[in-house]
């Protein structure tokens, strides 16, 4: 399963955490997160995911996007992760992901997002 | 059943800090040789309270763990509210020497962790003789930044929540989860553009690279520890620093990020116990005269 694959199953994972939807439940922001050469767009209503459509869409507005190569995205999904891939900023810092748009919504929930994109790791490994 | 209090007392502490009234917050704990424990930026003392309840360690120091001014329960000086609060390596070094002298330590051990790391390398440049050893922890002379400071303080963004969710990337993902949001509940709590006015120190005013060659162990021996899971100063950023100070101990812990003594209290224990150890036989000498 490639980790685009992985980042797929985002609606399920995050449907079974109460816990981040409620501390989510001021989100409000369509954001796109590629993973690798695959764009994913989000869209997030009070902290609930109510669409992540897989590929590219033509001209549609988002708030911020962050990117990530196939390699850093498989890494910080790891259980345990390695240091240098455990943090959303740990892979910015060493240049394997970016992130450009407006960062106010995403500073201004910066948790919850961090928690968000590292749900992932809750599926067994080598998912 | 008798109340379950903690070992460590607090007190409030009257001192001049560059000419200027202040009133510090402090806890302290034990016997011995003193040992000021200095907290991260944006924090407080309590990182450390479990350094101040581990008997291990209080029989033979006296720990004491003093919130800087901005921070925890140490106000800012009157008129504050007509400043930007911006630390610098002079203010910040003011600040130890100051406590140190009000309390009348002699000789005491100082350990600080990230800028407080950074700091015990000014004071081993530049005031070793007054030290009986230094420890810093998640230290080095340089660290490139990773994050805009600007977004620590502004009004459209939470700044205690901000400043947690940045921070909570250092904690190693080993730590024990009621550890990890401690740590995070401190930063929650600072200020308003307190951790940003820290950082100025860190990111503007602390640069020590054409500096800690000169650090002579001799004078006062150094310690430095930095956890693996610590991105901000990363392991190589400590390795580079210990590689221009001859004599320096220099120890990378495993599983452990950027608040060792907070994340991981158990874990840490395992790696400062023996340096502590190694200081509290250290011969001790009288002060150097000045010349």
């Amino acid at each position: 399963m490639t980790p685009a694959d992985r980042f797929a199953h985002l609606p399920s994972l995050l449907a079974a955490d109460t816990e981040l939807r409620r501390r989510g439940r001021w989100v409000d922001v369509d954001c796109r997160i590629d993973v690798g050469a695959e764009p994913f767009h989000l869209t997030i209503r009070q902290g609930e995911l109510t669409e992540l459509e897989r590929g590219p869409r033509l001209m549609r507005a988002i708030a911020f996007s962050i990117h990530a190569t196939d390699e850093a995205w498989q890494r910080h999904w790891r259980k345990l992760p390695e240091p240098g891939w455990h943090d959303l900023f740990a892979l910015t810092k060493r240049g394997v992901a970016s992130i450009e748009g407006d960062l106010r919504p995403l500073l201004q929930n910066l948790q919850y997002f961090k928690d968000l994109l590292a749900l992932p790791r809750r599926l067994p490994e080598g998912h | 059943m008798p109340p379950m209090l903690d070992p460590m007392v607090g007190r409030y502490l009257r001192l001049e800090i560059e000419g200027v009234a202040h009133r510090l917050y402090f806890e302290e704990a034990g016997r011995g040789i003193p040992l000021v424990c200095l907290h991260t930026a944006g924090a407080d003392g309590r990182q450390y309270r479990h350094v101040l309840a581990d008997a291990e360690i209080t029989r033979r120091f006296r720990v004491l763990a003093f919130d800087m001014p901005w921070h925890g329960k140490s106000s800012p000086p009157d008129g504050w509210e007509r400043d930007e609060y911006r630390l610098t390596t002079a203010s910040y070094t003011a600040a130890i020497r100051a406590f140190c002298a009000a309390l009348e330590l002699e000789r005491p051990v100082v350990m600080g962790c990230s800028i407080g790391g950074r700091i015990v390398l000014n004071l081993a440049i530049a005031h070793a003789d007054e030290f009986r050893a230094l420890v810093a922890l998640e230290a080095a002379d340089f660290q490139q930044p990773w994050y805009d400071t600007s977004w620590l303080h502004r009004p459209d963004v939470h700044g205690g929540e901000v400043c947690a969710a940045l921070v909570s990337g250092l904690i190693a993902p080993h730590s024990p989860p009621a550890s990890r949001h401690e740590t995070l509940w401190m930063y929650m709590q600072g200020g308003p553009g307190v951790f940003r006015g820290d950082l100025y120190f860190y990111r503007v005013d602390g640069d020590l690279r054409d500096k800690v060659g000169t650090i002579d162990t001799r004078v006062c021996p150094l310690y430095l520890l930095t956890g693996e899971y610590d991105f901000s100063c990363t392991p190589d950023d400590t390795l580079r620093t210990a590689a221009q100070i001859p004599g320096v101990e220099v120890q990378i812990m495993k599983e452990v990020g950027h608040f060792p003594m907070s994340e991981n209290p158990a874990k840490f224990r395992d790696y400062i116990l023996p340096v502590l150890a190694k200081i509290s036989s250290l011969p001790d000498r009288a002060r150097p005269a000045r010349s």
